[in-house]
């Protein structure tokens, strides 16, 4: 019985824990945190960083005439929600040696909003329509 | 009168320091843990010395790639035509004080044993957009505002303090431009109380 209860409490946490990191974002405030992005990324050109246009689904490291970090250019995965949230939250340590030189963003909900806005401005953006 | 300052004046001997002092303190750690009977605790030792330096280098080119887009930038925006004195000015003292970034850094990176970042034969700006004196300035502004937010989210990831401190100046000199430039477009020059 009291095993019973403790396995129905841990699974009422878990899906409290799940809710909890599975907030849509917010594409407006997705906006805003961007701003911190365009010291080195533009969504329809090359700068520091590489251009942000059909991030969602194309494999790191892999944007055409763009100088990769051997780090970043030898990762083994694809940008979607979930690689993209891990990589924000701390750059250095998903990717070590990217010379992508910040910090990473603590916020969940603030990932989630930048993740639903580049998921938005990555596809259906005029810049990104253009290219 | 305002004094002109190096924030790195603090690192000028930073390599002379880390290859005299930092080998000697690597040599020693390095003797004790071969004394202490592991070798492996030694190798990594100096390994993970390395790794810091790797890093903050990797850091440093990262921003002084950013600081010769920002000087290319002015250029573009000082050769456009479009901007009338005293914006003028204002954007080739910007122009120039990102220039003494970019010089400062490189020498950094190169006494750190690294090879500094070097300017892209062509840069790509959105030129097309830029069609009066307000839209160059407020292109200036966001390049200014992402440089701050750059900068914020570099300076944790220095493993030596005193390169922090000296992005830090940098980040407040770029917070100014990017005031300035606010109140040359008619906004609020200070929106927050914080940047992000």
């Amino acid at each position: 019985m009291r095993c019973g209860l403790a396995v129905a409490l841990l699974a009422a946490q878990c899906s409290i824990a799940a809710a909890s990191t599975s907030v849509p974002g917010d594409p407006a405030r997705g906006a805003a945190i961007y701003d911190r992005c365009t010291a080195c990324h533009a969504l329809a050109y090359n700068r520091t960083g590489p251009k942000h246009c059909g991030l969602f689904g194309r494999r790191a490291g892999s944007v055409p005439g763009f100088d990769y970090s051997p780090a970043m250019a030898q990762a083994k995965f694809t940008w979607n929600a979930e690689t993209l949230d891990r990589f924000l939250k701390n750059p250095g340590r998903t990717v070590p040696g990217t010379t992508m030189g910040y910090a990473g963003i603590a916020d969940p909900r603030e990932r989630a909003d930048l993740i639903a806005w580049l998921r938005q401005a990555t596809t259906e953006s005029p810049d990104c329509r253009r290219h | 009168m305002i004094a002109r300052i190096n924030p790195f004046a603090a690192l000028e001997d930073i390599g002379r320091r880390r290859f005299i002092l930092g080998s000697g303190a690597l040599l020693s750690a390095s003797a004790v843990a071969l004394l202490a009977g592991r070798p492996a605790l030694a190798a990594e030792y100096g390994k993970k010395k390395g790794a810091d330096t790797q890093s903050d280098v990797r850091i440093l080119n990262t921003a002084l790639g950013a600081e010769l887009e920002a000087i290319a930038a002015y250029g573009v925006g000082a050769g456009s035509g479009l901007l009338q004195k005293p914006a003028l000015d204002l954007a080739l003292q910007f122009q120039g004080q990102h220039k003494e970034h970019a010089d400062v850094l490189a020498k950094t990176v190169r006494k750190l044993g690294g090879t500094p970042t070097e300017a892209k034969a062509r840069y790509e700006f959105p030129t097309d957009q830029l069609k009066t004196q307000a839209d160059v300035l407020g292109f200036a502004a966001g390049l200014e505002k992402g440089a701050v937010s750059a900068y914020l989210g570099a300076v944790p990831l220095f493993r030596e303090r005193e390169l922090a401190k000296a992005a830090a100046s940098i980040l407040g000199d770029e917070a100014m431009h990017w005031a300035i430039l606010r109140q040359a477009l008619g906004e609020n020059p200070v929106p927050a109380a914080f940047v992000a």
